[in-house]
């Protein structure tokens, strides 16, 4: 028998990350459970960064995705303990997101370009496109591509 | 060494408290939001694109880590975060005189922020093995943060002494000018922060040449209230759209 939680979770780990729409928010390791407590559906989320201007949407996303199936009675509740790490992210999401076209996250000397796959590449600008990038160009292809910052 | 010349609250004035845990919260949370605002001011005016994106990048940085002490505050004193940032006026503010001095030119940006990020990278390990849960977790995201803002600060400020003659004197006239903004932060419990941060201060001085303020003129008076002329006008501009429209939502 597939409990609420069980199955509001299967619903909630389905949300992808607005800014990476290839990684959903249990790859990216925000989601950190689903819960059912009473009646409530609680689901409990923690940022990337501080000020990811994202966690407004992925809350509003989980909340509509959880409605689309008949939960109405919900609590996002967020918590900074323990601080979101890339450690957490599994090895066949930071595939996904090379294929995408992001590094992913690893030590800087281990960076390789995500397009020719080459490991010589320099950093352009410390802070990329959204808080978690930064931005790097290839000394191979000479392209340049975000990298997605250990953390 | 020549004695401290300190200027703050007038004479006589009843001091409002500043050293209870709930006071010295709002003071950090008050920090992060101040900050967040002068870097924001930057956003589209920043000597190069990759600087606007990094300076508003450090902004929202901080403003999260601000509307996290808020939320929290506000759970214990049945505040929302915009009654905090919208709804008090200058002298309920307890940030540091620092955080709220104009952005001046670019290297006055990055001399704030060096010493804000030396200060930072006391105050959040230290906050770290707070009682309180939740502002331990908060502080734990910061320090991560805080580490990357002070490669960029420090980065920074090696290039402008490093650079043109014209950048390394503004590097050292933004220093000059506001030293005298940083003795403040080491007021109260927050004495235990002034050696490591005068160790990565020493550092950089080391490592640039730039040479450390010798006037003894320090200015307080923040975490009481009492600011500089320059955080009215900042909160006149912030907090137009709730004053002009009280509880205005999106």
């Amino acid at each position: 028998m597939v409990t609420t939680a069980t199955h509001a979770h299967e619903i909630v780990a389905r949300v992808v990350d607005p800014e990476i729409p290839v990684l959903t928010i249990e790859d990216l390791g925000v989601l950190r459970g689903v819960d059912q407590v009473g009646e409530t559906v609680v689901v409990t989320i923690t940022p990337t960064y501080s000020g990811c201007p994202a966690m407004g949407q992925i809350e509003d996303d989980i909340t509509r995705a959880l409605n689309r199936n008949g939960y109405t009675d919900i609590r996002i509740d967020v918590v900074y303990q323990p601080a979101w790490t890339t450690e957490w992210m599994s090895e066949e999401a930071r595939s996904k997101l090379e294929d995408f076209g992001i590094a992913p996250p690893t030590a800087p000397s281990d960076i390789r370009c995500p397009k020719c796959r080459e490991g010589e590449s320099r950093l352009i600008a410390q802070f990329g496109s959204t808080a978690c990038k930064a931005l790097m160009v290839c000394s191979v292809c000479g392209d340049p591509f975000d990298y997605f910052k250990e953390h | 060494m020549s004695e401290t010349v300190v200027s703050g609250a007038p004479q006589g004035m009843p001091l409002p408290q500043a050293d209870t845990a709930s006071a010295m919260l709002l003071g950090h949370a008050d920090d992060n939001l101040v900050l967040a605002h002068r870097l924001g001011e930057w956003i589209s005016k920043a000597p190069e694109l990759e600087l606007d994106i990094a300076l508003g990048n450090i902004g929202l940085d901080h403003l999260g880590v601000a509307r996290a002490l808020y939320q929290h505050l506000g759970k214990t004193e049945y505040k929302t975060e915009n009654e905090y940032a919208m709804g008090r006026t200058d002298r309920e503010f307890r940030n540091l005189l620092l955080l709220e001095q104009p952005n001046g030119d670019f290297a006055h940006t990055i001399a704030r922020q060096f010493f804000v990020d030396c200060y930072q990278l006391q105050l959040w390990p230290d906050l770290t093995r707070s009682g309180d849960e939740v502002v331990a977790g908060i502080a734990a995201k910061a320090l991560k943060e805080a580490e990357y803002h002070y490669r960029f600060s420090h980065g920074w400020m090696l290039r402008m002494a490093g650079g043109t003659e014209e950048s390394r004197e503004r590097a050292q006239a933004a220093l000059d000018h506001l030293w005298r903004f940083t003795g403040e932060i080491f007021d109260g419990s927050a004495a235990s922060y002034r050696e490591g941060w005068d160790g990565l201060v020493d550092d950089m001085l080391g490592e640039t040449g730039l040479a450390k303020s010798e006037d003894p003129y320090q200015k307080t008076g923040g975490r009481v209230g009492y600011h500089t002329e320059h955080l009215g006008y900042l909160l006149t501009e912030m907090q137009w759209m709730q004053r002009t429209y009280p509880g205005l939502e999106w």
